[in-house]
Parts: structure tokens; sequence; C-alpha cells
């Protein structure tokens, strides 16, 4: 109980100061928030329990105030805004990151990588894309067009959630707790 | 650590959070009914009025906390401008833009522990899913205490490369970063557990 609260609470905290860091360059000069790969590692460290969790109590400090989303964003006015649908999804996509590295005998860091594509990329973007087609008005054809200007950068943090992921289950294997 | 509650005191600061946040909710979904560049445009001219009563500061600050909101004025404007339906454009923008800033409003003139009060009271009924209430607040407390302190742990690793490297520190920080966040979790735990646990 006091290690799955301990967990939740860090790794929420954890998305919170990957969204502070200004920005990570993760290829020349690429600028790319570090926010959604928090969401991505939630999922594969954690587990699809502890990990959706962890992304909703992070999301519930969001909503009552504080600015911890990329580039000091929070209240309740980002879940009034297009984008409310990725925030919506964020819970979703860790669930079903952490979901397929619990489920999956493969090696971790192969789990890792394919469980945030399919968690952090596809499901995100189903509910994101969805939600920019309600708040703007537009078929989901069109709202598809206007979010895959951030595929790029998401494909390298599901790459890296994978790396990381790996590290971990090298230097702590007792600490990967989606596979423990 | 720095909230969004303005330091501004306005009437809406003396309201209880509950009732406010329960008129967003109804006002914000009735937004989604009105259509038509009249009758939306009033709605944000009512919205401005609203937060121009707490004064100057406080409506500068409310309406630059819509700048999120500028790409999607550019992307939309585009698409309507191309399409011919600017009027179409303008009513979607002008809902947006109403219920951001009310929403925004209710965030700026309510106390964060106000906030955490209601939000642990909608929790409650979590408990028949085997999650009792006073670990909603230990977490959220949790949560508020560690971000300042993982996010020096983040600066410091990124200082500790820097003093190895010549190049600049990159994703590779990322496993030491999200590892510091583990063995934390593992100390709390054990702390907790020696204080009686948290159940």
């Amino acid at each position: 109980m006091e290690r799955n609260l301990a967990h939740i609470a860090l790794f929420a905290a954890l998305i919170a100061v990957l969204g502070l860091v200004p920005k990570i360059d993760l290829a020349a000069g690429v600028p790319i928030t570090a926010q959604s790969l928090g969401i991505m590692l939630c999922g594969t460290v954690l587990g699809a329990r502890r990990g959706a969790f962890a992304v909703l109590l992070f999301l519930g400090l969001v909503a009552v105030g504080l600015p911890l989303l990329a580039g000091g964003r929070g209240g309740l006015g980002v879940f009034a805004s297009p984008s409310v649908g990725f925030l919506l999804g964020f819970p979703v996509a860790a669930f079903i990151a952490g979901w397929i590295v619990e489920n999956t005998s493969l090696p971790v860091g192969i789990a890792a990588t394919a469980a945030s594509v399919i968690g952090g990329i596809a499901v995100l973007y189903l509910f994101g894309i969805t939600g920019i087609s309600v708040m703007l008005g537009k078929t989901w054809a069109e709202a598809t067009v206007i979010s895959f200007a951030y595929l790029p950068g998401d494909v390298l943090k599901a790459v890296l959630a994978g790396v990381v992921t790996q590290g971990i289950a090298r230097m702590r294997p007792g600490a990967l707790l989606s596979r423990a | 650590m720095l909230t969004l509650t303005s330091p501004v005191d306005t009437t809406f600061h003396r309201l209880p959070a509950g009732p406010k946040l329960l008129a967003l909710c109804v006002v914000t979904a009735g937004l989604f009914w009105l259509d038509g560049v009249p009758a939306t445009g009033a709605a944000l001219a009512g919205a401005l009025a609203l937060v121009a009563t707490g004064g100057r500061a406080f409506l500068r600050h409310a309406v630059a906390m819509l700048r999120p909101l500028l790409p999607f004025v550019v992307i939309v404007g585009v698409w309507h401008l191309v399409t011919d339906d600017l009027a179409r454009g303008a009513v979607i923008l002008l809902r947006l833009a109403t219920a951001m800033l009310l929403a925004n409003l209710v965030t700026m003139t309510t106390r964060l522990s106000d906030m955490i009060e209601v939000l642990t009271r909608l929790a409650a009924p979590l408990r028949h899913l085997g999650v009792p209430p006073r670990s909603l607040a230990l977490l959220l407390a949790l949560t508020v205490r560690f971000i300042p302190h993982l996010s020096d742990r983040t600066a410091q690793i990124g200082e500790s490369w820097r003093a190895r490297s010549a190049r600049r520190p990159g994703w590779r920080v990322m496993v030491p970063v999200t590892l510091a966040a583990l063995d934390d979790a593992e100390q709390v735990a054990q702390a907790l557990q020696a204080r009686g646990g948290a159940g």
C-alpha cells in the first residue's frame, strides 16, 4: 500500500518535472517538451493501474490550479481548450502502455517501445484528435491533419521511453514494477 | 510553489469553491448550445466584463492566460479563410475563448486549499473502489512536496553531466532522473511504513 502510494506520487511529480524542464534537445535542435515521455514512463515502469493513477493525480493537480503542464499552463482553462482530448487520453495511454508491458513476454526494451507507440501515440491520438474535432468543429480527418505536427516528436519519445525502461530493468530490475 | 490563484482580491475570491465550480460546469455546457456570431460574441463580452470587475491588472493576467489558444486561432482562421466560412470559424473561437476565460476566472479566484477540498470531496465515492479519501490527501501533499525536490535532482544530474562531458546533457539524463524518482519512492514508502503506514 505505502509502496504503491509513494510510487504514484513520485511519478506524478516526475511528469510535472519533465514539463518544467525547458526543453530537452532530443536530436539536433529539435526542441520537444518531455511531458508525454513522463506519461509513457508511468505506464511502462509502474504498470497499468499505478501508472494510470499517477497520471490522474497529475491531472488533478493541474485542474486545481497548479501550472504543471508544459509551458507553465494549468488551471481549469486547459480542460476547455482544444487540446483537452490529449489530457483526457493521458491516463488511458499510460494504462494501455502499462498493460502491454505487463502482459507480453518480449524483451523489456522492445515491449516498452511498442507499448509507448500503441498507448502513448495510437490511443492518445485517438483521444486528442477526437477532442480537436469536437472543440474546433472539424471532421475527424481534418483534425488528424492538425495533430500530425506532433507525431515526429512523439515517435522519438516512444523510442526513448523504451530505452529508459530498459536502462532501469538493467540497473534496478526490482524497481521495474510493470515486470515485477 | 507558484499557483495560478491571483493575488488581486476580487469579489469572486469570496464565493465558495463548490458553487463556483458547479456554475462553471453549467455555463460551459450552455456555451456549446449557443450559435451565431452575435450570441457567442455577447457571451465573450459578458465573460470579459465579469473578469474586468477585478481591475486592470487582473484582466490583463486573465487575457494572458488565453495565449495557448493562439496557434488554434491561426489554424482555424486560415482554415475558414480557405473554406470561405469565416462566421463558422469565429463562432468556434469565440466559444472557446469564453469557456477558457471563465474556467481561468474560477482558477484565479479560488485558493489551492479550497480546490483540493472540493477534489477530495468529489473523490470520496472512490472509497468503494478501495481508495480511502485520506490517501488522496496524502498523495496530493506528497506530489506537491516532491516536485521541487525532483526538479532540483534533475538540475543536479544535468550539472554533473556537464562536469564530465563537453557535450550537452541530452536524453541520457532521463535514466538517472527516472531512477531518482524510483529511489525516492522506495524511501518514502519505508518512511511511511516506519510511521505506522498510510492506511
